[in-house]
């Protein structure tokens, strides 16, 4: 049993008085507000108790009921009631109250939301004569309520009155449970716990009931424009300490060294090796693969070498397979010669958007074939290698066995059409190729045949205790991201397999056994050991980050497709042989950017691709802004052309450029380009507090690799300072009398030390645009360092009398005839011709929304449909019953108006679906009423809108009646009893289906039957 | 009044013979119960458990220490989640209690409870405006409704949904 809790939060005050109070036995462990540790709920939810079943309570009052329960306490009646009082009436109060008074500083008094739920619980405790609120004892319910009002009753200001009330309060809090309990979790401060602010900032807005509590979303993501101003409240304390950091100016912090290749672990330092996956060399990056792995992966490198830890970023092309063989007879080259010349359009690429590698290197190399070797045999001399006979698939008119990426066919778990070779992109199964049902070659569309060779498989499940041993240890302490975690999870919880690591081809690592000698490497072993022998092409001393577990902590970053062959496989590899190698730390998976809602296609030109980003005009620093503005963090996100457009005039031009050049402009029109004295005032210091919270959040965010969550605190920061400049106008000040100028010269010298923090802030996202600020304030080269040390410092870098240099825009507005003929050029807007020439659009591993220029679709599902039918007899039904009712109780005409015309609506509605009305007009409301997102050229889905269709069970009914006249005709004739057989068979079939599309059959085994 | 109707419903499906005296209080129509030996309870959850204890199906409640957490976690959030829930938030509630019954044939595990039922009743409004394929998207939930409406005695205010059991929409994805 575990128990898990996070600080600040009044909730886990709740369950640890009760652990405590009951002694029960149970570890307790403390995590962040966002982490997620039901898997099961979209958003964190603490405090959460593992229960010894695997599953997990995450409401706070039934993990407190459940441990009384243990302690063999039954909850009686009333204790029930006041555990519903506290999470129905109790709850939303508080909350609302905490958000009034910690985030807005409101309320001297009791807040008025609070007042009704306080003097219902004083009343109640003066009617009873008991001490406590149900018995002479204690009980859960006394805990329960006493945590919940612990914030609020704590502070003496915010109680008055509820004599009884505070009585109780005191009672209870007199526990040592509850006494330990604050002091874990609110540090013993109650309201001025800076904890509880920030759990407070965390809570998602909620819609609920009367509790309107407005917060602050957890996913600044989704409220990108929306404030952030108003809720951060500071206390004294921390705008007395940001001051004190604000004049201890630059000069007694260390600065950055310079890189030195090559770059080796350090003793003493944070040593972190960070790779991302290595893009395969035949296919020209598309935006998703960027931001996935390489640009993530950079980010993180460069803001972990301004904080001064000891980074090595390595990467690479991994280019054997297949599909480099096939492209090298294409064009007439070697494989090898491919491999160059595509090897270059990569490093190109990354080269444009600024992912600066500490080295770039590839697969086809001598170190790859040594070490991958050497691995190969240290398995096999620990027996972990298998030999067995293997099937494989062979397309007779390629002459050749077909890769997994050269087989495409149906999923044999999920029956999805266009499962992979290697796995299915529905499903994420992994599939050995021979199992696809009807397997195709991709090549020449001609079914391959069977055959079989001796192979040699790694041992997965020999290696499984020791894999779950290291896994436990990695993902506890590590930061794994949420969807990594659990691809892991359902991995290891369906078993491990052996699993093949060699393959019939010639371009590939050999294997090194006599007895294979015409085989080589499996990509999946091979390709990750690149990692190991790019490094080793980088420095000679590669081992001192590979077998140095103890020094090094390792980051890989990956879209979420490439998780299992971290997590599982290759670390399999490697602790199978023993030779101390590194495993990973932290791994960072993303989850799909998909391109205006549909996939990026190579094949269809869809989508952007990383040669052609700079073809567009817009600076590499733009797309890297946006791509990491909208990184899939957490959930699919979709490039969309507009909203680059739109974010780039709003955030970059009117937030942020807006507010560095306004600074900047300033100190350079007013006072000659030379810092002013500041004098701070009450203002400014806020703003110095504010700016320091966000740094803080910053460096906390970037530390747990939560990019784009990061980013949008760059963004508030501008938006302080344009708020401040708004407010304060240097512009009209500067032109007043010498308090007024001075007043000009305290905000303009504050604002431009602001620019300077946001440009080394950018550093890791804009690298360019950070340069240029920092050439224009003129910034000292110590700045970039400094500023990010610890907890974030932000401190006054550009001391008055600091000359900057020239200023000028930082950004250019991207205008709507321009982004419109890019959308145009990288076929944003799918012409329809297209769509019907291709009898299987390839869009199906994304979520399949068909676009709504396809009325033909929608009608289709909707127009014939049952299922909606039946419900919509009921809503007509209720409908009617309502008109009827207000008409008896002789309600105003137009109440009754508005409800009639619903009804006929309803009525309109049913026609429809029934089949009955072609009434085109109400396409449209009913296209809202029901998301209808089947591609109509997709036959799975022309058996979808069979499947409940009343016309279908017509059609049906008469084949069945007519089919039985058939079978009736052949006994009379006293007919064969195979052809009779036969023909009952048929019979049945259609019964079936009958069945099904009445919506009655559940049996799976017919879905089959029926799509063919 | 709908938590009137839905302990009308539990009192009948319990086979309580003699039906209970009910009032409510506050805007949000908080059930009262008024016994005859006690204080009067209040609130629907409060209530439901104490009408399982007096019809003596206290496995109803969840039968070890765990299942009744489990029975009682689920039965609060009908409360504070599903009731009065606001459009935005239907969202997650079918994905989390889809993903939670992944694995699960009721909300406690294995076992028919009380948490179904109620859970069932709160629900049962955003499931009638589900259309196919939001149902399907939700398959889990879809499931467990359809076993939970046509548990015994169950359904009794409420009209049925249908449900198809064949997969219409194949090429979804989730």
């Amino acid at each position: 049993m575990k128990l898990f809790v996070s600080d600040g939060n009044p909730h886990c005050v709740k369950v640890l008085a009760v652990l405590e109070f009951t002694g029960v036995k149970c570890d307790v462990k403390h995590v962040n507000h966002e982490e997620r540790v039901v898997p099961y709920l979209s958003r964190p939810a603490l405090p959460a108790l593992l229960l010894p079943s695997g599953t997990h309570l995450f409401s706070p009052n039934s993990i407190c009921q459940y441990l009384i329960e243990l302690n063999g306490q039954e909850s009686s009646d009333i204790v029930n009631q006041w555990l519903e009082w506290e999470a129905t009436e109790l709850q939303p109060a508080v909350m609302q109250a905490l958000h009034m008074v910690v985030l807005q500083g409101k309320g001297a008094d009791t807040p008025r939301v609070l007042r009704g739920p306080l003097s219902y619980l004083d009343q109640s405790l003066s009617q009873r004569t008991t001490p406590f609120l149900t018995a002479e004892m204690v009980s859960v319910a006394d805990v329960v309520l006493w945590a919940a009002l612990y914030p609020i009753l704590s502070d003496s200001s915010l109680v008055s009155g509820n004599q009884t009330l505070q009585l109780w309060f005191e009672r209870v809090g007199m526990l040592a449970a509850c006494v330990s309990a604050v002091q874990t979790v609110l540090q013993g401060k109650g309201l001025k716990a800076e904890s509880l602010k920030t759990y407070l900032q965390r809570q998602p807005t909620t819609h609920h009931g009367q509790g309107q509590v407005q917060g602050r979303g957890t996913q600044p993501c989704n409220s990108p424009e929306g404030g952030g101003d108003d809720d951060c409240v500071l206390s004294e304390e921390e705008i007395q300490s940001a001051v004190v950091t604000w004049g201890k100016g630059l000069t007694d912090l260390p600065m950055v060294p310079e890189r030195q290749h090559p770059i080796l672990p350090q003793e003493g330092k944070r040593n972190v090796l960070v790779t991302s996956a290595l893009p395969y060399v035949n296919n020209v990056p598309h935006l998703g693969n960027i931001i996935g792995c390489v640009l993530s992966a950079d980010v993180f490198a460069r803001y972990g070498r301004l904080r001064g830890w000891n980074v090595l970023y390595v990467c690479g092309t991994d280019e054997y397979g297949t599909a480099t063989e096939n492209k090298a007879r294409e064009e007439g080259l070697t494989a090898q010669q491919i491999c160059d010349k595509y090897h270059a359009v990569h490093a190109s690429i990354y080269q444009w958007f600024q992912v600066d590698f500490d080295f770039f290197g590839r697969t086809t190399t001598k170190k790859q074939t040594e070490i991958a070797q050497n691995i190969f045999w240290r398995l096999h001399e620990r027996g972990f290698l298998l030999e067995d006979i293997v099937e494989q698939l062979r397309c007779e008119a390629c002459q050749r066995f077909l890769a997994d990426r050269f087989v495409e066919g149906t999923c044999p778990f999920c029956s999805y059409p266009e499962a992979r070779g290697d796995q299915c992109d529905k499903c994420g199964k992994l599939i050995n190729a021979v199992e696809l049902r009807e397997p195709t070659c991709k090549v020449c569309s001609q079914t391959p045949v069977v055959q079989s060779s001796k192979h040699l498989f790694l041992d997965l499940p020999k290696l499984e205790a020791e894999l779950e041993q290291w896994l436990e240890r990695s993902t506890g302490s590590g930061d794994w991201t949420a969807n990594a975690k659990q691809i892991t999870r359902s991995w290891v919880r369906d078993g491990l397999k052996p699993r093949c690591i060699t393959r019939d081809l010639k371009w590939g690592t050999p294997v090194p056994h006599p007895d294979f000698s015409d085989k080589v490497f499996y990509v999946w072993f091979d390709a990750p050991i690149g990692y190991l022998s790019i490094t080793a092409n980088y420095t000679d001393q590669w081992e001192k980050w590979w077998k140095n577990p103890q020094q090094v902590e390792l980051y890989n970053f990956m879209a979420k497709d490439n998780v299992p062959f971290h997590s599982v496989v290759f670390p399999c590899s490697l602790l199978g042989a023993q030779d101390n190698y590194t495993l990973v730390n932290h791994l960072v998976a993303t989850e799909y950017l998909n391109y205006e809602d549909t996939k990026f296609s190579k094949s269809r030109g869809v989508g952007v691709f990383g040669d052609m980003a700079k073809d567009t005009g817009i600076p590499s620093d733009v797309w890297r802004f946006y791509l990491l503005y909208l990184r899939p963090e957490g959930q699919d996100s979709a490039f969309s052309w507009v909203d680059m457009a739109t974010k780039n005039n709003s955030e970059l031009l009117n937030n942020l450029g807006n507010f560095i050049n306004r600074a900047g402009m300033f100190v350079s029109k007013f006072f000659e380009s030379c810092v002013p004295a500041m004098a701070l005032q009450q203002e400014d210091k806020r703003l110095l507090a504010q700016v320091g919270w966000e740094l803080k959040q910053y460096i906390n965010l970037m530390d747990r690799v939560k990019i784009r969550d990061a980013l949008k605190c760059i963004l508030n920061i501008s938006r302080h300072g344009n708020q401040y400049i708004q407010v304060n106008e240097p512009w009209k000040k500067i032109k007043g009398d010498e308090t007024d100028r001075q007043r000009s010269g305290t905000v303009t010298g504050v604002s431009v030390n602001v620019a300077c923090l946001l440009s080394v802030m950018l550093q890791p996202y804009m690298p360019t645009v950070s340069h240029t600020i920092r050439q224009q304030l003129n910034a000292p080269p110590s700045v970039t360092g400094t500023l990010l040390q610890g907890t974030g410092n932000f401190v006054c870098s550009l001391p008055v009398g600091h000359h900057i240099g020239t200023v000028s825009p930082l950004f250019q507005k991207l205008e709507s005839e321009q982004i419109e003929s890019l959308k145009k050029r990288f076929g944003g807007q799918q012409p329809e011709e297209e769509e019907e020439a291709k009898p299987k659009p390839k869009t199906t591993a994304q979520p399949a929304t068909t676009p709504a220029s396809d009325p033909a679709a929608q009608t289709a599902v909707n127009g014939a449909d049952a299922e909606r039918a039946r419900e919509l007899t009921l809503a007509v039904a209720e409908q009617g019953e309502k008109v009827r009712t207000l008409k008896g109780q002789k309600a105003e005409k137009t109440v009754i108006g508005a409800e009639v015309t619903k009804l006929l609506e309803l009525k309109k509605q049913l026609s429809l679906a029934e089949g009955k009305d072609p009434e085109p007009v109400l396409t449209k409301g009913k296209t809202t009423a029901q998301p209808a997102t089947t591609p109509a050229s997709d036959p799975a889905a022309q058996t979808a809108v069979n499947g409940a269709d009343a016309e279908r069970a017509r059609e049906l009914t008469l084949a069945v009646a007519e089919q039985g006249e058939k079978v009736r005709t052949l006994k009379g004739q006293k007919a064969e009893k195979t052809v009779i057989g036969a023909e009952v068979t048929k019979l049945l079939e259609l019964k079936k289906q009958l069945s099904l599309a009445e919506g009655k059959d559940p049996e799976p085994v017919l879905t089959k039957g029926k799509k063919k | 009044m709908m938590a009137l109707r839905e302990l009308s419903s539990l009192e009948k499906s319990l086979g309580l013979k003699n039906p209970n005296k009910y009032s409510t209080q506050g805007d949000k129509k908080v059930p009262v119960l008024h016994s005859n030996n006690g204080p009067a309870l209040v609130g629907l959850v409060t209530i439901a458990t104490h009408l399982v204890q007096e019809a003596k199906r206290p496995e109803l409640l969840g039968g070890s220490a765990e299942h009744k957490a489990l029975v009682q976690q689920w039965l609060e959030y009908r409360l504070t989640k599903v009731d009065g829930c606001h459009k935005d938030d239907i969202k997650t509630i079918l994905k989390d209690l889809n993903s939670y019954l992944e694995d699960k044939v009721y909300l406690a595990g294995n076992q028919f409870t009380l948490a179904d039922t109620l859970m069932y009743y709160g629900i049962h409004h955003i499931i009638v405006d589900l259309v196919i394929q939001e149902k399907e998207k939700h398959m889990n939930v879809t499931r467990w409704f359809d076993y939970v409406q046509h548990y015994t005695g169950v359904r009794h205010h409420v009209p049925p949904v249908v449900v198809l059991r064949n997969r219409v929409y194949t090429s979804g994805h989730h």
